[in-house]
């Protein structure tokens, strides 16, 4: 497996501009002759859609919801960056390229990273033109508010439905292209494997989710924007259906995994009140520009949080970090909440929680400006928990959130596979071991909108790529092995429920590939992983049959899928013998508890290629080193 | 903590062709901070360890935003919380020994898939026909030079927000989709942006959603009372009087 990043040389500030005009373009009237096609809805692969199409080429687009617009993206609440310095606080694309790659610990592409922060600008244009209803000062003009990670306001918003406003609009422009026949869009159709012909990516197979059909579809290039793997770990903030099916098979298919272990852990969601619970319900980061976090200085204080007099309150993030406090990033926020826990500082009935609180904000700024700024959060928190926020501090808890890790790509998003592109939170690129705040719905337009239209391009004028036919016997064969594996979830018929191996799977993860880890945690994670897979094809029921609408089928076949791709987060997380943003070893912590990273001999890519699952997971690793030729390496400080 | 029992009356329908009744279930054990979803989560692990097929309901988000859920409770879309969609009801709403009929959302332009799982692809043909500004990738001018009042950006939010759920559609003794095609056309009818096409959107989403087979609006306020988010009747008033003036 050879993995050649091909980052275009010459300054930093040149690399994308000069790449753009090295691109090979393909005519008009050549567009009309290629397909693509382009699997997930969300942020990435609807702005994908909409743009490959407005060029010209013969778009289909595959989603697992029954509209494109329901897509993860929309739950996406607090903001998106972009260097605007419309605050005139001193912004520039340097700023916010820099923030972004120390904020991701130095684990991420200087020149990835470095052409999101200019794109930025870019998708707030875009966004505006469509009618996205940004947040705006009475001038007229857009409002920024801060994250956690930066010192200047940069975070553009739609109240706190930030994700929601320009996933629409990135639907509407997809829905536009369907109007006008460029895109075909296929609702409620899942992908279960990529077709290769040639050693191309050259197709896919789904399954009809409304009559349980395979079918079979061909391409000259695939994009792959399916969102990342975090329901691996049962509780998440991620949406039901989100999973690694997509991307496990391509990389089934030979296309590498990228530092599987970085997940990002986000500090400010409800807590778990029970075994029931089926998901965990994200609270935004903006929450921390005006509430502060604190727990009681004493062991077992259980008095109402609101009869704590201020100096029996430990503000920790504001004391440990005086010059970010409460925005600190996500993953110092999250290690932080469960250092004060395991020392026995936490409130609420399972001790698993800190607060969050309001009360000086309001007493500050008044009910009304609070109400204005996080009403909706508020509400949604009432809702959950029947308790009031704007009275008692709101309990928060981590918990899992983003996947910085995904398929492998190269600087025009292609994995290893040639005419597989991956975008979105579904590839590795941007944000190294560490996501900072608003960045996400940043990167997925910033990969939808401005670079897949033209890299795709690129790959279609350089390939001689013959049509191929849905009955070449590659297709045949795939959708055979699809239809085999559902058999086999259908045939084992056991007595133990689908739920209850996804749930204990992910309290092996969360409890020893989580916050922080530890090798000999690790060792024993692997263990457990490979035994209850092995349980699971013994024991597993799954209901009804494969030829009909079948929810639990559905997630049968990702869980199966979630069992390979946890042995190899854990893997991943062992071979990376050092600390890096979210990736927190036990063993290796500065003397104030901040990861301590090993440049020397951790500053690669981890890029696994499969091999097989036989009992264990056979894969091998690969390593793409990280150069920095602009930025200087540092330990993090956020003090 | 207190638990319940909850009796269920639950549509099952095997297929669009099926005709569909009511089955009935008894949880006994249900608790109070669960959430309505999770608690149908509960009886379908029961129903699959007994063997019966499990009741199927969309649902993704589980935080009110998708617009995935879309049960009927009671014979209310959503349930009997204002402005909550229904993943977000809890079952603290409910008391022991309580009864709960859970319907699909019936309208012709949503025929049933499974049980209680329905083909909303109508309103995304509503929204194909018109509901965008059309700007190519690439086209947009510096974001600051289109300024927007406070108050006009902050009402086409409101209308913005719509999660395109149907619950209106349900609600609507017309089986009207007159409050999504008109939280659509209010929102960018409303902004600067929206001017160019305003005409010829209004025009096309209300023929579309004619042909699609929802009824007109009778100005019943059905879908107000149940919209998830709120989203207020005066949407239809823009829609309409925006109707009238593109077509004289």
């Amino acid at each position: 497996m050879k993995l050649d990043p091909k980052v275009p040389s010459g300054p930093l500030e040149k690399k994308w501009e000069q790449h753009l005009q090295d691109i090979k373009l393909v005519s008009p009237n050549n567009k009309r002759k290629h397909n693509v096609i382009v699997v997930g809805t969300g942020l990435a692969g609807a702005s994908a859609a909409a743009s490959l199409a407005e060029l010209g080429y013969n778009v289909k687009t595959f989603c697992i919801q029954d509209s494109a617009r329901r897509a993860h993206s929309i739950a996406a609440q607090g903001g998106i960056n972009a260097a605007k310095n419309y605050q005139n606080d001193g912004d520039s694309v340097w700023r916010l390229f820099y923030d972004t790659i120390k904020g991701g610990d130095y684990r991420s592409r200087e020149a990835n990273v470095y052409r999101l922060a200019e794109n930025s600008n870019n998708i707030i244009d875009q966004a505006v033109a469509q009618g996205v209803p940004f947040g705006r000062d009475y001038g007229g003009l857009l409002d920024n508010r801060s994250f956690g990670g930066a010192q200047v306001s940069r975070t553009f918003y739609s109240r706190g439905q930030t994700g929601q406003q320009l996933l629409l609009g990135a639907y509407q422009a997809m829905m536009r292209q369907v109007h006008t026949g460029k895109i075909e869009d296929h609702p409620r159709q899942e992908m279960l494997d990529l077709v290769l012909v040639d050693g191309k990516a050259r197709g896919i197979i789904t399954r009809d989710l409304v009559n349980g059909t395979i079918q079979k579809w061909e391409a000259d290039a695939v994009v792959l924007c399916t969102g990342g793997y975090g329901n691996v770990f049962y509780l998440s903030t991620n949406a039901k259906n989100s999973n690694v099916t997509a991307a496990w098979r391509c990389h089934k298919r030979g296309a590498a995994f990228a530092n599987p272990c970085y997940v990002q852990i986000h500090p400010t969601c409800i807590p778990v009140s029970g075994d029931y619970q089926s998901k965990l319900t994200l609270m935004s980061e903006s929450l921390r520009n005006d509430g502060r976090v604190w727990v009681p200085r004493k062991k077992g204080d259980d008095r109402h949080p609101n009869e704590i007099p201020e100096e029996e309150r430990y503000y920790y993030l504001e004391e440990r970090y005086p010059s970010f406090g409460n925005l600190v990033p996500r993953d110092v926020a999250s290690r932080n909440a469960k250092m004060v826990c395991d020392e026995g500082l936490g409130v609420g009935e399972t001790g698993l929680a800190v607060y969050l609180d309001f009360r000086d904000a309001i007493k500050r700024d008044g009910k009304e400006t609070i109400a204005a700024r996080y009403g909706n959060l508020f509400d949604m928190y009432e809702n959950i928990t029947d308790e009031n926020p704007y009275e008692v501090p709101m309990r928060i808890f981590p918990a899992v959130h983003y996947t910085m890790g995904g398929l492998w790509v190269d600087y025009n998003l292609m994995s290893n596979i040639p005419g597989l592109f991956v975008a979105g939170e579904a590839n590795f690129s941007d944000h190294g071991a560490n996501r900072l705040g608003a960045s996400a719905l940043m990167q997925g337009l910033s990969d939808g909108y401005f670079i897949i239209p033209y890299t795709v391009g690129n790959y279609i004028a350089g390939e001689d790529l013959e049509k191929v036919s849905t009955d070449h016997e590659a297709f045949d064969k795939a959708a055979k092995e699809s239809q085999g594996q559902l058999d086999k979830l259908l045939a084992v018929k056991g007595d133990k429920s689908l739920i209850e191996f996804h749930r204990e799977l992910g309290k092996i993860m969360w409890d020893k590939v989580g916050i922080s880890r530890s090798k000999e945690g690790l060792e024993s994670a692997i263990e457990e992983i490979r035994a209850l897979r092995e349980d699971f094809w013994k024991n597993v029921r799954v209901p009804g049959e494969s030829n009909y609408y079948n929810k639990y089928l559905e997630f049968a076949a990702r869980i199966a899928d979630f069992f390979e791709l946890a042995e190899l987060m854990a893997l991943d997380a062992l071979d990376r013998d050092e600390s890096c943003g979210c990736h927190l070893r036990d063993e290796y912590q500065t003397e104030e508890g901040e990861a301590l990273r090993n440049d020397e001999d951790f500053s690669y890519v981890s890029a696994w290629e499969f091999l097989g699952v036989n009992g264990k997971l056979e894969t091998k690793l690969h390593k793409e080193d990280l150069e920095f030729e602009f930025v200087e390496l540092k330990q993090r400080s956020y003090k | 903590m207190s638990t319940m029992k909850i009796n269920l009356k639950i549509w099952r329908q095997k297929n669009t062709q099926d005709k569909g009744g009511f089955q009935d279930y008894t949880l006994d054990n249900v608790n109070e901070h669960m959430s309505f979803l999770e608690m149908l989560d509960v009886l379908n692990e029961k129903l699959i360890m007994d063997g019966i097929d499990p009741v199927e309901f969309d649902y993704d988000c589980r935080e009110g935003i998708c617009g995935s859920c879309n049960l009927v409770i009671n014979g209310r879309a959503h349930g009997p919380k204002h402005k909550t969609a229904a993943c977000q009801l809890h079952m603290r709403n409910y008391s022991d020994g309580d009864t709960i009929v859970i319907e699909p959302p019936r309208a012709a332009a949503f025929p049933v898939i499974k049980d209680l799982v329905v083909d909303r692809s109508a309103l995304d043909r509503i929204i194909e026909v018109g509901g965008y500004v059309s700007v190519n990738t690439g086209q947009a001018p510096e974001a600051n030079l289109i300024p927007v009042k406070k108050d006009v950006s902050e009402q086409a939010f409101d209308y913005a927000t719509c999660i395109g759920c149907g619950a209106c559609v349900a609600a609507c003794p017309n089986s009207s989709a007159s409050l999504f095609t008109g939280a659509k056309v209010a929102h960018l009818n409303s902004l600067p942006q929206g001017q160019p096409e305003r005409d010829q959107r209004t025009i096309a989403m209300v023929e579309q959603m004619e042909k699609e087979g929802f009824g007109d609006c009778s100005n019943y306020a059905e879908c107000e009372a149940v919209c998830p988010v709120g989203i207020s009747i005066s949407a239809i008033a823009e829609m309409r009087r925006d109707y009238m003036k593109a077509i004289l």
